[in-house]
């Protein structure tokens, strides 16, 4: 029997549903799916009420650190934490979505435990019923490397990519472990703050949905064509980086080699053309829609459907067939 | 203050990245390498703090073959006061653990009282090493750096998290920080600094300098990549021109509903 612990991320109380992914893809760490048991682990203050949306979605045992000072991310205390429940619970694999958080964690925990870690996974792979390694981009996405835990591999700790894997129904009964011991490492590093910027809105790196726009929207205030697609589409508002540059969207929203890599089941580029380093971020896309004026612009080569038009034209029509037939 | 920036040499974001033909390694010639370009936001960071206080020291450090050389003259360059490099010839193979337990051996050696770096290496895109080094170090980390107030003896750190968010930390020093784009604008070397750079400290090392052994080091490999391989090619895709742009929408909203199943 194999164990799988899943570490889930929680902000402000409220779990990450992307963690669900994770606790789906733990099953798909072995061949035979009642060969492994699912654990999951989750930090934070006040959050024993969040056991049982993990037993919902397939964690058999959760265990929570219930602690003041891991109300929010802490490398430190965080790492001390996870690697106490490690100690505990000792699982062959540890999974986690790679969110910034999850990355981060992950990282010194498995420096920490001498740990083999596998980052930003689009695919697993499983040998012999035990996870043996997957596949991850490399030079944003340029390439793809087939990556594994070598032999002397004790501990396999992997992150994955956020909308890289199907949330299954995996019901469970199951026991709450909530950890007790207090925590050391808490001195050099202290959290300060969380600015809410766009709080609520889903960040580009987790959305199923972006409408993203090029230098050709000529404004900041143009983009509000975009986020009325948005809008109706539930999607999330990116740019290029050619539009961040000249200043018509913060660099918070650029998708591309040196912006965000994104991952979504439809990205709509309007006036984007698609320079190497663009193309690099958002690639993986399921389905790309492309709108553009000029029909030999690069974009269109990695398009599933494109449409060759004025997007001031274009967006706004297909803003109001949306919203008629969703 | 004594400064450490971790440098890695990259191939240029331009470059179409080919493989070989068995699968199993990057073909790497007639490639053109730059400075990873978050290293060089570390680098001004570090250069920024010895404008304000003359008398602190920058070191590059780097894990890599003699070819790092020409990054390194452009770090010395832009202002830094000498530069080592840990040659890279004795181990076939390295992972991040591997890597950082080098750099942190190395670093330990000088006892600077911060490393700054890039937040991750634009071949690899892992994030690894800022974060493990500071664990082997035992020191603090924040990564994806874009802000820092210096303080008396402590720094207040924003770190760029999702959707635009902002998580700001009170670090102690000795720490780590790995830098993002937006921390600041790295400067151009000037000419009388690329004169300089040729004649301020370059040392080379090899890991039993380091106090390290070869063979210990590829035993404890914990990670490794079997293989490489392009994205899949996407079939070619529907583009709708020349026609009413009112059918054109319409089309294409059908297609996404019915065919892509996306909406």
């Amino acid at each position: 029997m194999k164990r799988v612990l899943v570490f889930c991320e929680q902000r402000s109380g409220n779990l990450k549903s992307s963690a669900y992914e994770a606790i789906s893809a733990a099953y798909q760490t072995v061949n035979d799916s009642s060969q492994v048991e699912v654990a999951a682990c989750v930090l934070g203050y006040k959050i024993e009420t969040l056991s049982e949306s993990l037993r919902s979605k397939g964690a058999k045992t959760v265990f929570t650190y219930d602690l003041d000072v891991l109300k929010n991310y802490n490398p430190l205390a965080y790492t001390e934490a996870l690697s106490k429940i490690i100690d505990e619970y000792k699982p062959d694999v540890v999974l986690t979505i790679a969110s910034p958080m999850g990355r981060d964690l992950f990282a010194r925990v498995a420096a920490r435990k001498k740990a083999g870690l596998l980052t930003d996974l689009i695919s697993i792979h499983t040998e012999g019923d035990l996870l043996k390694g997957g596949t991850k981009p490399m030079y944003a996405g340029k390439v793809l490397a087939e990556v594994s835990y070598t032999k002397n591999c004790s501990l396999r700790m992997a992150t994955l990519r956020p909308n890289s894997f199907k949330v299954l129904d995996k019901k469970q009964q199951g026991d709450t472990v909530s950890m007790k011991p207090s925590l050391s490492d808490t001195k050099s590093i202290s959290f300060n703050s969380l600015s809410e910027n766009e709080g609520t809105k889903v960040d580009l790196t987790e959305a199923l949905r972006i409408v993203s726009g090029g230098r050709s929207l000529g404004s900041r205030e143009n983009f509000k064509i975009l986020e009325d697609c948005a809008r109706v589409l539930g999607a999330t508002v990116g740019a290029s980086r050619a539009a961040v540059d000249s200043g018509y969207a913060d660099h918070s929203m650029q998708v591309g080699q040196t912006g965000k890599t994104v991952n979504p089941t439809l990205y709509l580029a309007c006036g984007i053309s698609g320079a190497i380093q663009h193309m690099a971020g958002m690639k993986t896309s399921k389905i790309i829609v492309a709108i553009n004026t000029d029909e030999d612009a690069p974009i269109f080569t990695i398009a599933d459907y494109g449409i060759v038009g004025d997007l001031f034209q274009v967006v706004p029509l297909l803003t109001k067939k949306l919203q008629a037939t969703l | 203050m004594k400064i450490i920036v971790l440098l890695k040499q990259t191939p240029d974001t331009e470059a179409q990245i080919k493989i070989t033909s068995d699968g199993k390694n990057l073909d790497t010639t007639g490639l053109k390498y730059i400075i990873n370009p978050y290293d060089e936001y570390a680098i001004e960071e570090a250069l920024q703090i010895k404008d304000k206080n003359p008398s602190s020291e920058v070191i590059l450090l780097s894990y890599a073959d003699d070819s790092v050389k020409e990054r390194m003259l452009k770090g010395l360059a832009m202002g830094a006061d000498r530069a080592i490099q840990i040659k890279n010839e004795e181990l076939k193979e390295i992972d991040s653990l591997t890597l950082s337990n080098i750099l942190a051996a190395a670093i330990q050696k000088e006892n600077p009282d911060i490393v700054f770096c890039g937040k991750q290496g634009i071949d690899d895109d892992n994030m690894h090493v800022p974060v493990m080094v500071a664990e082997l170090l035992a020191w603090p980390h924040v990564n994806v750096v874009n802000k820092i107030e210096y303080k008396e003896k402590e720094l207040v750190v924003s770190r760029e998290v999702e959707g635009g968010q902002v998580e700001s930390f009170t670090v102690s020093l000795p720490c780590v920080l790995g830098a993002h784009k937006s921390l600041n604008t790295p400067r151009y070397a000037a000419l009388t600094g690329i004169m300089k750079a040729k004649k301020k400290p370059f040392e080379q090392k090899t890991l039993s300098d380091l106090g390290l052994n070869a063979l210990t080091l590829q035993s404890s490999l914990q990670t490794t990549v079997d293989s490489y391989k392009l994205p899949p090619k996407k079939l070619e895709g529907k583009i709708f021109k020349g026609e009413e742009l009112h059918t054109m929408v319409d089309k294409l909203v059908e297609h996404l509903r019915t065919e892509a199943k996306v909406l």
